[in-house]
């Protein structure tokens, strides 16, 4: 591999000054967290698949409740994307004001999460289902509190003069990757854990 | 490639090799001696890949020092190798023939697996045995909550749909019933041998030479796994997940029951063995079993049975089991004379 | 490290620009995000595990030269062989391979200035010492004891605080590899210098990204079955407690859908380094560079479906035993096919027997027993006889040791002259290379025989009639032990007096040798640019470097 010296390459250039890779890298490590989340859904497969009757009586889950919740993460999806859309137009009030209601309508599913814990009636232990039910949610429900203190830390960062604009927005923009993926995993949860009891 | 060995050469490092290759591969005598009807058909596998091994061996081993020597750099020399950077027919010929060797492998593999009886296991062609327990261990159209009146060990049978692992009946024997069945249970740390026809337990298997043997394997507490090495059979004790091996003890004499899978401290000092007797020998040991008093039928050999010159008697004390305690732990096994344990 | 500058005190050039020219030695115990400080650092933590690792299986070793139980007590003797597998693998191979040569070559062959993250790549790596404080920590508490695999029942049931510090240690080593693999795949995709496609790409790169890919795949699963296992063991959860309705093979699905393919992650990266250092010492073109680097892709892909093999004796179904018994030998066909154009590589080269050279040639050697035992392994019928024996044993310490171990030595004598600025001694290399390689065959052969004539594997007592073999084998063990020393010796010694090597000690042609020895902060001070393959020997008479002739026939 002969090498001669290029005297166009300008020969000072920062360790950071290759082009912005942080969207890929977050991408790469999502596809790879998502396999977490697929070990936890064969895992429920298998289990689900030996016995007669899953979930067992007395653990059934409530299906009204969730429901309302998955239209709430899917719908702020589309929500946190309005955010990340204005700041590509340099409207930095609407960056705020779409991540602010991203942040209420996560935290709502939260809440609506921890509220349906309570009254289901079973807890972690009560049986293999209860066990799974609660370890899958609770995973999710931990990734989307990560997901909102992302969100938080943009909206903080944003009180910055000029820390986001329509050519600087890769935190916005990776915020709204992992809001994304924490949709994604619910969907999938969603339809294996709730939709699939219906069958 | 400019050092192409002539043609004679090439023949006669190729017959030397090959015949150096086929005697290793039937005079090797690495593994024990053969006491099971599926003992050869391992050997014979395995003789079969140290051939071809042998073979590869000796041949790229041979590539190897030869080009160390005839390739080495004299001194002085600051020049470069040829400049080959590759030779498509030649990578053609070392993908395609090793292909052609292991597919043709994996498929000798599979068949001498299925003449050992892998296909079959917790199969029902033994009616008597397995299906026996449909009322309770086949409850795919049970509604729950009929089981969920029926006792505690039979309510743990709503995780139903159990599949045996093993082997089962090879198959000449398919659809056979089994000479003998013996349930053996794997626990910490000793093996406990159950003869569901005629009650006898004991810490020692014992069993008839050229009869289709079947033993239902469960464990107490952890993984453990039976081996026999004479045997070349080998199957995990799973808690909670009937298995199955089914075998003809070929040859009379002592061998040793191996646990192969770390279940704990004193993982290497859970060995028993198992007895092979001639059929009259067999009946002998039966009848005197079945003479003695219960109580004292099950304390005799349930501790393990290890010789006066087993190198575990100074830790005895501290893995065996007195025999009381094993009287009250073998009453706790859930009694399955009929068949396959339960899961519970 | 004496005093201030020593161990990279190699000739510096001129700075010409703001920054340091060399880190200060206390620079190499900070969160600092320079890819070479972090390949160091990599490297010595996993030289100092590889010590702690390798006095576990002396401890071993000792235990084993008498049939009875009577030099340690066994529970202590089973978290020595717990703790022995868990530190080789995760904080030995994978900090050393990956983490380490990674870590430091990859940007250097690719023309980069750093990785991808530098920031990542630190955390990555500071993830390592807590996890080994854990570990060591575990001890406490009496060391998990379940065995490397840590199957349950036994591993809820046994040492419980000591078994969830080992679990969250392997959570820790496996985020750790996880973030180092996004980086090693995002770096090589992305950063690589303009004029550097990838049909020049160094196979070394080729294989971290094969290995990148394959630990981002597998890891998470196994994060997933360790979860499950540390809600058993703590949480009342019933994942794997077949009272509760758990499966214990569940378990070994998860954790084997990793530790399968953490088998081609310790061996991968070797792979790539043997691609690396056999042109250069032979003096020729790498023999089918295209076979080799989609023989790395093809590896990767097949491994992930070959995991079963390791539970042919457990729970599973006949078609699983056939379905992986023919997955499982398929692999033996691009490793083969790796061997085999490395022999290539050798025929008609003019083979130089640098200390690298010899471990890399004596690596090609052990791979071929290892690889040959290996298939038959993957024989489902062959295997029901010696799973979870002392044949296993043998054959994964011939991959592993023979394979990986000999990997990283012989990449050590490589680019150590690149890391340090400074020569090994090539005369204590050869001392180290033979003890070795002895070492390695008394230790790890007679292994197989015991295996096959009934020894399992995982035991601190055994049968009398194998006392002969096993003391065969320790008394290997204990030159594998002395080996050492003459290699950390020659490491301490060469790094703080060790002559001078100057940029290119090896005359080699990939783009780490074209910067200074150490090389600079940010690696050149102008980018190169890739006009040639990186295995273009023989086309060109080479002039040899000044000292070359002395290097090669008068060890130092």
């Amino acid at each position: 591999m002969q090498t001669t010296l290029d005297s166009h390459t300008p020969s000072v250039a920062h360790p950071d000054g290759h082009q912005d890779l942080r969207v890929v890298g977050l991408l790469t490590f999502l596809a790879s967290e998502f396999l977490m989340f697929c070990g936890f859904f064969a895992v429920f497969l298998v289990f689900r698949s030996a016995v007669a009757q899953w979930p067992p009586e007395d653990t059934e889950v409530e299906l009204l409740l969730p429901a309302i919740n998955t239209v709430i993460l899917v719908a702020s999806s589309w929500v946190i994307n309005l955010g990340t859309r204005a700041i590509k137009k340099n409207d930095l009030a609407g960056l705020r004001l779409w991540f602010g209601v991203t942040v209420a309508m996560g935290a709502v599913f939260l809440v609506g999460q921890v509220y349906e814990y309570m009254n289901l009636g079973y807890g972690l232990t009560t049986n293999l289902f209860s066990n799974c039910f609660y370890l899958m949610t609770g995973f999710h429900g931990l990734h989307v509190f990560i997901g909102l203190l992302l969100i938080l830390g943009v909206l903080w960062r944003s009180r910055r003069p000029n820390h986001y604009s329509d050519l600087t927005h890769t935190g916005p923009e990776m915020a709204e990757v992992y809001w994304h993926f924490v949709d994604v995993v619910w969907i999938v949860l969603f339809a294996l854990v709730y939709l699939l009891t219906l069958i | 490639m400019q050092q192409i060995p002539a043609p004679l050469w090439t023949l006669v490092i190729g017959i030397g090799v090959t015949l150096i290759s086929l005697w290793l591969g039937q005079n090797n005598h690495w593994l024990p001696e053969q006491a099971s009807e599926q003992a050869p058909l391992v050997d014979e596998l395995f003789n079969v890949m140290v051939t071809i091994g042998t073979a590869l061996f000796i041949v790229v081993q041979g590539a190897i020092i030869y080009s160390l020597i005839r390739f080495r750099r004299r001194q002085g020399d600051h020049s470069d190798g040829l400049p080959i950077e590759g030779n498509l027919p030649l990578e053609a010929f070392w993908t395609a023939i090793p292909a052609i060797i292991v597919v043709g492998l994996s498929l000798y593999s599979v068949v001498v697996f299925q003449e050992m009886g892998g296909f079959s296991p917790g199969g029902h062609h033994h009616g008597g045995t397995m299906v026996a327990q449909a009322p309770q261990s086949s409850v795919v159209d049970v509604p729950t909550n009929l089981l969920a009146q029926a006792n505690d060990a039979q309510a743990n049978d709503i995780y139903s749909q159990m599949q045996v692992y093993g082997f089962g009946a090879t198959p000449e024997e398919e659809g056979k019933a089994p000479d003998l069945t013996v349930n053996v249970t794997g626990m910490q740390y000793a093996w406990i041998f159950r003869y569901p026809d005629t009650g006898i337990v004991d810490g020692e298997l014992h069993l008839p030479v050229g009869r289709d043997v079947q033993l239902l394997i469960q464990a107490q507490d952890v993984i453990h796994s039976f081996w026999v090495p004479q045997f070349r059979l080998k199957q995990d004790a799973l808690p909670g997940q009937p298995a199955e091996l089914r075998f003809v003890a070929s040859r009379e004499g002592t061998y040793p029951v191996v646990c192969a899978e770390l279940c704990g401290a004193y993982h290497g000092g859970m060995r028993t063995q198992v007895i092979v007797h001639s059929q009259a020998d067999y009946e002998t040991w039966v009848n005197s079993r079945l003479a003695q008093a219960p109580g004292e039928a099950e304390g005799q050999t349930l501790a393990l049975g290890h010789g006066p010159k087993d190198p575990l008697d100074r830790i005895a004390d501290q893995i065996a089991i007195a025999p009381q305690q094993m009287v009250r732990l073998t009453n706790q096994l859930k009694p399955h004379a009929d068949g396959l344990p339960q899961k519970g | 490290m004496t005093s201030a500058d020593l161990p990279l005190s190699a000739p510096v050039a001129p700075s010409s620009h703001g920054h340091p020219d060399r880190w200060k030695w206390y620079d190499y115990f900070t969160f600092n995000v320079d890819h070479k400080v972090i390949g160091i650092q990599y490297l010595v933590s996993a030289f100092i595990f590889y010590l702690v690792g390798g006095f576990m299986a002396v401890l071993m070793r000792t235990e084993l030269a008498t049939p009875d139980s009577d030099f340690i007590n066994p529970n202590l003797y089973n978290a020595f062989l717990t703790n022995h597998g868990t530190i080789m693998i995760f904080l030995w191979i994978i900090p050393a391979a990956i983490g380490g040569f990674g870590n430091y070559l990859i940007p250097l062959m690719i023309g980069a200035r750093d990785m991808a993250f530098p920031k990542l790549n630190a955390l990555a790596f500071w993830l390592i010492p807590p996890a080994g404080a854990l570990l060591v920590a575990s001890f406490f508490f009496g060391g998990a004891q379940a065995g490397w695999t840590s199957y349950p029942p036994l591993s809820e049931i046994t040492a419980n605080t000591a078994q969830t510090l080992w679990i969250l240690v392997i959570l820790l080593l496996g985020t750790s590899s996880i973030l180092g693999s996004v980086n090693f795949l995002v770096t090589i995709w992305k950063m690589r210098v303009p004029s550097l496609g990838w049909g020049q790409l160094p196979l070394f790169c080729w294989a971290m990204v094969a290995t990148a890919a394959l630990a981002l795949f597998s890891t998470p699963v196994l994060a997933a079955g360790m979860i499950l296992l540390l809600f058993d063991i703590n949480f009342g959860t019933s994942f794997y407690k077949p009272e509760g309705g758990g499966d214990v093979v569940v378990y070994q699905h998860l954790f084997w859908f990793y530790s399968h393919p953490a088998v081609y992650l310790m061996i991968l990266p070797i792979f790539g380094i043997m691609s690396e250092i056999i042109p250069v010492h032979a003096r020729k073109p790498i023999f089918g560079y295209k076979a080799i680097a989609y023989s790395s892709m093809t590896i990767c892909l097949v491994g992930l479906f070959v995991w079963v093999h390791h539970m042919f004796t457990s729970g599973t179904a006949p078609w699983m035993r056939i379905f992986f018994t023919i997955s499982t030998l398929i692999v033996a066909v691009p490793t083969g096919i790796k061997i085999f154009s490395w022999v290539a590589t050798l025929w008609g080269g003019k083979i130089r027997f640098t200390t690298a050279m010899l471990f890399a040639v004596g690596l090609l050697s052990m791979f071929v027993f290892g690889g040959l035992s290996g298939v038959t392994l993957g024989a489902s019928a062959f295997d029901m006889h010696v799973h979870d024996t002392y044949y296993v044993v043998g054959h994964f310490h011939y991959v592993l040791f023979g394979g990986s171990v000999f990997g990283v030595y012989a990449a050590v004598y490589h680019w150590f002259p690149k890391i340090t600025g400074r020569l090994l001694n090539e005369r204590l290399g050869q001392v180290h290379f033979v003890l070795t390689f002895i070492g390695t065959i008394l230790t790890f052969t007679p292994m197989h025989q015991l295996g096959m004539q009934g020894m399992p594997r995982r035991v601190a007592m055994y049968d009398p009639q194998f006392t002969g073999l096993n003391q065969l084998v320790t008394l290997g063990a204990y030159i594998l032990a002395v080996s050492v020393i003459p290699f950390y010796i020659n490491i301490i010694w060469s790094w703080i007096k060790g002559p001078v090597a100057g940029p290119n000690p090896w005359n080699a042609l990939t783009l780490e040798w074209t910067t200074a020895s150490p090389p600079i902060i940010e690696n050149w001070e102008v980018l190169p640019v890739v006009t040639r393959p990186p295995y273009d020997y023989g086309q060109a008479p080479a002039e040899p470097a000044a000292n070359q002739e002395s290097l090669l026939s008068n060890p130092h």
